[in-house]
């Protein structure tokens, strides 16, 4: 999971590339005969696997979300599913947790990269090094280490019973969606941090000095000078985070919790456990259409700003 | 540095580490502890045990862990293949055309994977193709999902590439497909097993498209490790879950141990 951030911020082309054959060379070495195959050519076979494994499939999604079970072609399934209680619940719920998190990621990855940028301590780089691992890890660890934290017989709730001697504790929230929340602000934190700390690290120390030199206090700094040349950053990973939050489907799948639905965990319920399927393709095709339109805006975002 | 005076530094850091420890540091230590314990109704677990490792490395969860190390090898070795063709087909295509494979690829990040999971089910569970119920439903999948990790790794490496050295290659009267085995790929080779070592740690980790598809008797680690907390026995499922962490790790680990090997011929 690491280098999810990095390897899609470091994919964007940057202009310029190695010049190839050029079009005039063809006499010069008759003998190169796969030099005159044309470059399409050989984008074709990876594009075929994909398309039979991956558009196909999808495209299958789509075909039979306009198939009720009834028989026929219909937009049937979505004016059933677009009436149903249970779908506008998961699309509020997941866009406001989705929201929630990515906020709550901003705010404390911009904290956490600033104090490791500019406050630098021994050891910062072995918290870097530990972001890194932190995101090879599945997001759904973070939910089982929650329970053992805040669960009933967790460890916050059995301090609370030591000291209080109550009965139970008061942290009874991991199976509402403040409990997806903290999860998710908890594992996708490092996805905002690993482009900020990347920008600040471009960012000329000078002017923090002369900013520094000139009486602004750092509160001020941060505000003037470092905030500006970070929101690109913000922006690229503030998006990313949406797109994966909006998309997670782990975290909520080990909080157990019934009162919680989103929209994968809707899509999962409604192929697996009720088998029905047209309107699993329905709110599967809802879920994509919001995905990929956030993830279009991230690209767009995190090319403009280079990310 | 942002703050000068020492009282001021010490503070930063104080809220800084009161921060970092608990939402980042804690849960990893907290899955750790867990599974050597027996109850957690404290501030800290109690009954030390190794007893959750023998369940955890015996039985179903061996097999779950062999079964996600099967599917992640198969499914990166997979991937990185289609994915690195397409990043060098792509590469030598004109801007337009990148642009279109750049997004084509990059697809699969986008659409959820439980999403990903019901088409490939949707797909597959009928003529002409018909996987369901097999573990290649599985692989697949990760394949599918993990692609996208390798296409975005290994073109960002060949944009880094110094093209000098193909230019040179081909002047010496290389042809297009001695460049690319005995320069352009060796070059990658750093890049390459990073993008493997990427998708190995996906694949290792996937849930969502794999609670999709897995027939009973292929189920990867982290199906087994909801089973597990599904049924209560939380402490067992913590002890699979460190054997996930650490199979993950010792696979990034010699990963990277072959990078700097080849990054020194």
């Amino acid at each position: 999971m690491s280098r999810r951030g990095s390897a899609v911020l470091a994919a964007d082309p940057a202009a310029g590339s190695a010049p190839r054959s050029a079009p005039g060379d063809t006499g010069r070495r008759r003998d190169a005969d796969r030099r005159q195959l044309p470059a399409f050519v050989w984008v074709l076979p990876p594009v075929l696997v994909l398309a039979a494994v991956f558009l196909y499939p999808l495209a299958l999604v789509v075909q039979q979300s306009f198939s009720p079970d009834s028989g026929g072609t219909s937009l049937q399934p979505y004016t059933d599913v677009f009436a149903s209680g249970a779908f506008r619940e998961a699309l509020g719920t997941t866009v406001w947790l989705a929201v929630g998190a990515t906020v709550g990621c901003l705010v404390l990855g911009f904290v956490l990269a600033l104090v490791i940028a500019f406050v630098p301590f021994p050891g910062g780089k072995a918290v870097a090094k530990f972001i890194d691992v932190f995101l090879s890890f599945p997001s759904f660890l973070i939910t089982l280490a929650l329970l053992f934290v805040y669960g009933t017989v967790g460890m916050a709730n059995g301090v609370w019973t030591d000291v209080t001697g109550a009965h139970s504790g008061p942290f009874q929230f991991l199976t509402t969606p403040w409990g997806v929340l903290l999860a998710e602000i908890t594992y996708f934190t490092p996805f905002v941090m690993r482009p900020l700390l990347a920008a600040f690290s471009q960012l000329d120390t000078a002017q923090l000095e002369v900013a520094s030199s000139l009486g602004a206090r750092p509160a001020r700094i941060v505000r003037r000078v470092i905030l500006p040349e970070a929101l690109p950053a913000l922006a690229a990973g503030g998006s990313l985070v949406l797109v994966m939050c909006l998309n997670e489907f782990g975290i909520v799948l080990f909080t157990g919790a019934k009162g919680v639905t989103t929209l994968p965990m809707l899509v999962y319920s409604k192929a697996i456990l009720e088998s029905d399927y047209p309107a699993a393709c329905v709110v599967a095709v809802v879920n994509i259409a919001i995905s990929v339109g956030l993830y279009g805006l991230y690209r767009v975002v995190s090319r403009r700003v280079g990310a | 540095m942002l703050v000068h005076s020492r009282g001021g530094r010490w503070a930063t850091w104080t809220v800084f580490f009161a921060l970092f420890l608990p939402v980042f540091a804690l849960p990893l230590l907290v899955i750790v502890a867990a599974s050597f314990a027996t109850n957690w109704s404290g501030a800290f677990p109690s009954g030390f045990t190794t007893g959750h490792y023998g369940a955890a490395t015996t039985g179903d969860s061996l097999q779950a862990l062999t079964t996600s190390l099967v599917t992640a090898l198969t499914a990166s070795v997979l991937a990185l293949t289609v994915g690195a063709w397409a990043a060098l087909a792509a590469a030598a295509l004109k801007k337009g055309g990148r642009r279109f494979m750049d997004a084509l690829f990059v697809l699969p990040v986008a659409v959820p994977s439980v999403v990903v999971g019901l088409a490939v089910l949707v797909a597959f569970s009928k003529p002409p193709v018909l996987l369901n119920g097999t573990r290649w439903i599985v692989i697949l999948a990760h394949t599918v999902l993990v692609m996208a990790f390798a296409y975005q790794s290994v073109s960002a490496a060949i944009l880094r590439l110094d093209p000098m050295y193909e230019q040179a290659a081909a002047s010496l009267g290389a042809r297009p497909l001695l460049v690319l085995w005995r320069v352009k790929l060796p070059l990658l080779l750093p890049s390459l097993t990073a993008a493997a070592g990427l998708c190995f740690a996906l694949s290792m980790g996937e849930l969502s498209a794999t609670m999709m598809l897995y027939p009973p008797d292929w189920t990867p680690l982290p199906v087994q490790i909801f089973a597990i907390t599904d049924r209560g026995s939380l402490f067992t499922g913590a002890a699979v879950a460190v054997v996930l962490m650490a199979t993950t790790l010792l696979v990034l680990l010699g990963v990277s141990r072959i990078r700097t090997k080849a990054s020194f011929r």
